[in-house]
């Protein structure tokens, strides 16, 4: 019997699962390495070669060198072990999370400071199917599975 | 013997750590925040503990995906300030408790609560963050701290029921330790906040206020709270709130005691992504 995923119904939001985490294991692995300093300046240096160095899909390679976000997490990424590329990058916290929403730094910085993302009509995939919103199918929970 | 004090509630946002390490806590944006722990900070100066126990999760910090335990309790002397990706906080190494966290883990092993034990390993902002808000920038901790951290990190994290029943096994682990230590427990994590994905930057203040009405009157019933719930209603990075139940579950009430006094309760949006929560019950 396959488990019980009711998380799969909340909009823009992919929960790291077992299943995603088996997926991402190397990305994840890969985002660890960038915690030593010798290894982010080697990074940094040539990237290609060093994702060359791990069991990474294609796939999860491109992701990571144009950063697109929304697409490591999609492909087994875990936001806690992607933020050491964006410490690597230099990026905070916010300009990370912010730069998966689609909105300009400056615009979800606004949002923060105004009490953040509302709740209401936040809650359900059907919620924003209808409002149009999350237009990146690839963001969805469950999308790529 | 030794006896639970008081139990502390913080969020543990890492920007938090980042203003003060780089004296930031007078500009706008921060002000409030540490306005609201002002109180705290006097309160806990004039009842500095023997010993910390200190609910938290590591963020891809010491424990990878090579090993992802549900619960781990310190029992090293002495524990890191690791290096998170923008090198290690500028704060004091964390001194640890080894006689009492032995015993905890003993005695809570004993109680079905199947802990890893960890001798070695390095602290990220989830615990060093609630130490800066409560104690500010000293040269040393004033006192040992025992950290024992949750997974929050993959799916699913422990249900709320097992971090308050957890909590109790704790509370009834320093009862039974034979020195009388005053022993403080904080629960740190949340509150609502989602850090991925389009539905980044959610914030659910009514979700927040009623969990903090809840830890502090009807704790049995908020651990009934499922997981979808915290996930949906307070953001993918919510779910770190089951880890205040472990504190909340060591209170004597719990255990049929008489009821904590609030003494600080404050709430603020934002810091960063994320809504700080802040409670002191004694």
């Amino acid at each position: 019997m396959p488990l019980d995923k009711p998380y799969l119904d909340v909009p823009g939001t992919t929960i790291f699962d077992a299943d995603q985490s088996r997926k991402g294991y190397w990305l994840n692995q890969f985002c660890m390495s960038l915690m030593g300093a010798d290894n982010r300046l080697r990074f940094k240096a040539d990237e290609r070669p060093y994702l060359d160095e791990w069991a990474m899909t294609e796939e999860q390679k491109l992701a990571v060198l144009s950063r697109d976000m929304n697409r490591m997490i999609s492909l087994g990424g875990n936001i806690y072990f992607l933020a050491k590329i964006g410490a690597t990058d230099g990026l905070s916290f916010q300009q990370m999370a912010g730069s998966m929403t689609g909105m300009s730094e400056d615009d979800y910085r606004q949002m923060m400071i105004g009490g953040g993302r509302p709740i209401d009509g936040n809650r359900y995939t059907h919620e924003w199917e209808t409002a149009g919103a999350g237009d990146d199918d690839d963001n969805d929970a469950g999308a790529d599975r | 013997m030794a006896h639970v004090s008081a139990s502390v509630y913080t969020s543990h946002v890492p920007a938090i750590g980042v203003a003060i390490d780089l004296g930031k806590t007078d500009e706008p944006y921060w002000r409030p925040v540490f306005d609201g722990y002002q109180p705290s900070r006097k309160w806990i100066a004039e009842q500095i503990p023997d010993v910390i126990v200190l609910v938290y999760n590591d963020h891809a910090t010491s424990f990878s995906l090579d090993m992802i335990p549900t619960f781990a309790i310190g029992t090293a002397a002495r524990f890191e300030v690791a290096d998170e990706g923008w090198g290690p906080r500028p704060v004091p190494p964390v001194i640890g408790h080894p006689a009492l966290a032995a015993h905890i883990a003993q005695s809570v092993i004993q109680q079905d609560f199947d802990l890893t034990i960890v001798n070695k390993l390095d602290v990220d902002h989830g615990l060093t963050v609630p130490l800066s808000l409560m104690f500010g920038q000293p040269d040393k901790w004033p006192c040992p701290v025992i950290p024992l951290a949750v997974n929050v990190v993959q799916y699913p994290a422990p249900s709320g029921r097992r971090c308050l029943e957890l909590g109790k096994a704790i509370g009834r682990a320093i009862a039974s330790f034979d020195e009388p230590l005053d022993v403080q427990i904080w629960g740190t994590g949340g509150m609502s906040h989602q850090l991925q994905g389009p539905r980044a930057g959610l914030i659910n203040s009514k979700f927040d206020q009623d969990f903090l009405d809840q830890l502090i009157a009807e704790p049995e019933r908020l651990a009934a709270t499922p997981h979808i719930e915290y996930l949906r209603e307070a953001g993918s990075e919510g779910i770190e709130l089951v880890m205040w139940l472990v504190a909340r579950g060591a209170m004597a009430d719990v255990a049929g005691g008489s009821a904590p006094t609030v003494r600080h309760r404050f709430y603020h949006v934002p810091a960063s992504n994320t809504a700080v929560g802040h409670l002191i019950l004694e």
